[in-house]
């Protein structure tokens, strides 16, 4: 990274222009970090539309195709298989963080002892190792040694295949993924919690209003903004990811837990077709602004207040 | 207490421990793993406490010859993805919140929406054509991608909730904006620091995407090599869990210890790196 710690003298000299009533000396601070996000976030970007129109394959020259890469992809049944696994993996896991952390964090709102160390213990999921978490899944996947048909046994239930079955594989992956996040719910919730005021609390409890009723009634609707930024975080997350599929099933059995970032990785390095797999990230970017656009009109349409400040 | 303070207490710890069970039980478990010899390990219905508790699987791993040199590469492109995303995004911060230029922060949106594999394919390109496979530099300036948004963001945040009446009077006094930003804005800004710093470390040290595409043999960082362990030797549970519970211990170590930093800063920006 040299290049990046020598252009900034050479940077700061040229930032003289005054603007009017603020000078802007601050642009020094931000040129460094300018550079580096040009070389490794905004040349990505460019570069890989171009690559995108171009048949890039390792090894053979390339050639412009124009938008025939992007043209291939709704005839390419595993792509188009692809895009339905990452939608019902993403719906899945969503939802179903958004339930249990919901409800962690009205518990972890009450006062106890011990407080802080447990919320570290709860956060541990997130912050752990995906790979090292993946591995250690996959053995109590297991069907005959694993630990989890064994639970299933001590309450009735017959062993199952988990992500050695297509039907059960994306349910299977869809639990490691609420273990891992539901964490991150949790902690927004709990600073939505934090931010409500206790009045409409004490007022609740003079009208005799019951455990239930306080919740859907007083916190559901004063949590919205920030159930919806944290529906908003998971979304984004769950369609991106990667580890923790790859790690344990490498989108099998078959293809049946194949989403579109297991796919990418498919085409870009193990096919080495660079442009098509270019075409495939700029679409899959562009699926991902889709639904965070649809999220954000859904809010919109159920005018959910913004009032404690949901512009995070 | 009256019955029904008990019994509530009764319910808050119950629930206490519903919600914290499934994260405990996981690690205690892969502590199990890791801890005994295969016959325990293959024996159905599955035993929790061995008999014989087996040391040697961490020896063994610490003992297979590259993992010393894994864990090396991981300490080197975490460090220094670290160290370069701080010295360039600290000070970014600072200007765009004193700027407060609120529509670079669109950049930085963009970079946690785009899944990293994205990244991977034209910087795989550009490393390939530099010659710089088979080194660690491809590796650390990809996982700037991951670290510089994450301190820029929080830094952003923290600037911003600084008093200006310091540094304005300091600037009245003579000082240049660098002078400011380096004995006024930064000390106030410590504990900040510590936030980004501490999530910058986590997400480099935990990424997996970017090394299974640019680690040769000798630049894998440990997520990686845990991952080829699993193909080379899938039977054997118990070195393989000791590797994973090496791999995240330092990690599981410094979120139970900075749990209050990591949850201010996930909060705050609420990023994530890949």
């Amino acid at each position: 990274m040299s290049v990046v710690t020598q252009t900034e003298p050479v940077a700061a000299d040229k930032t003289a222009p005054a603007r009017e009533w603020r000078p802007p000396s601050y642009w020094p601070f931000v040129i460094p970090a300018l550079v580096v996000v040009l070389a490794v976030i905004i040349f990505p970007w460019v570069f890989t539309i171009w690559m995108s129109l171009q048949e890039w394959k390792v090894g053979s020259p390339t050639v412009f195709v124009g938008l025939a890469n992007y043209l291939r992809l709704p005839t390419d049944p595993r792509f188009v298989e692809a895009v339905g696994h990452t939608l019902s993996y993403t719906a899945l896991s969503v939802v179903l963080p958004l339930v249990f952390g919901t409800l962690a964090a009205v518990v972890f709102h009450q006062k106890f002892a011990a407080r802080g160390f447990l919320r570290g213990i709860f956060i541990m999921p997130m912050m752990a190792t995906p790979v090292a978490i993946a591995l250690v899944w996959t053995m109590m996947f297991h069907p005959q040694l694993g630990v989890l048909n064994y639970l299933l046994s001590l309450v009735g239930l017959p062993p199952q295949l988990w992500v050695f079955n297509p039907t059960t594989v994306i349910p299977s992956l869809v639990l490691v993924e609420t273990w891992q996040w539901t964490p991150l719910v949790m902690l927004i919730v709990l600073g939505g919690l934090a931010a409500i005021p206790t009045e409409p609390y004490e007022s609740a409890q003079i009208d005799g209003a019951n455990f239930w009723q306080v919740f859907r009634f007083i916190t559901l609707p004063l949590i919205m903004p920030f159930l919806f930024i944290a529906g908003m975080i998971r979304m984004i997350d769950a369609v991106k990811s990667f580890d923790i599929i790859f790690a344990i099933t490498q989108g099998g059995p078959g293809s049946a837990s194949e989403t579109i970032n297991v796919y990418l990785y498919s085409v870009a390095f193990v096919y080495y077709d660079l442009g098509y797999g270019s075409a495939i990230a700029v679409v899959f970017f562009l699926l991902i602004v889709a639904l965070a656009a649809l999220l954000l009109y859904l809010r919109k349409r159920l005018l959910w207040t913004s009032a404690l400040g949901s512009d995070a | 207490m009256n019955p029904r303070q008990i019994l509530g207490q009764i319910g808050l710890w119950l629930s206490v421990l519903v919600i914290v069970s499934p994260a405990i039980l996981f690690f205690l478990w892969m502590a199990s793993l890791s801890l005994k010899f295969e016959i325990d390990n293959a024996s159905y219905p599955p035993v929790f406490f061995p008999e014989h508790i087996a040391w040697k699987n961490y020896a063994d791993v610490f003992a297979s010859n590259r993992f010393l040199t894994y864990f090396a590469n991981s300490l080197i492109v975490t460090g220094c993805a670290t160290g370069l995303a701080m010295l360039v995004g600290v000070p970014a911060g600072y200007g765009i919140a004193r700027m407060a230029a609120h529509k670079s922060a669109i950049v930085i949106l963009i970079a946690r929406i785009t899944p990293g594999l994205s990244y991977l394919i034209p910087l795989f390109l550009l490393f390939q054509w530099l010659g710089l496979l088979g080194t660690l530099v491809p590796q650390i300036i990809i996982h700037l991608v991951v670290t510089v948004p994450i301190v820029i963001w929080i830094m952003i945040g923290y600037f911003e909730t600084t008093p200006l009446e310091l540094e304005e009077a300091a600037l009245i006094d003579g000082a240049t904006r660098w002078q400011v930003f380096r004995h006024v804005a930064l000390p106030i800004a410590k504990p900040g620091l510590a936030v980004a710093f501490i999530l910058a470390v986590i997400f480099s040290w935990n990424n997996f995407v970017f090394g299974i595409v640019l680690a040769g043999r000798e630049t894998r960082t440990l997520p990686v090599a845990v991952y080829n362990m699993i193909s080379f030797d899938q039977l054997s549970w118990g070195p393989l869990a000791a590797a994973a519970l090496i791999v995240t211990a330092p990690v599981l170590l410094l979120t139970v210890m900075a749990q209050r930093q990591i949850v201010a800063g996930l909060t705050a920006g609420a990023v994530k790196g890949g």
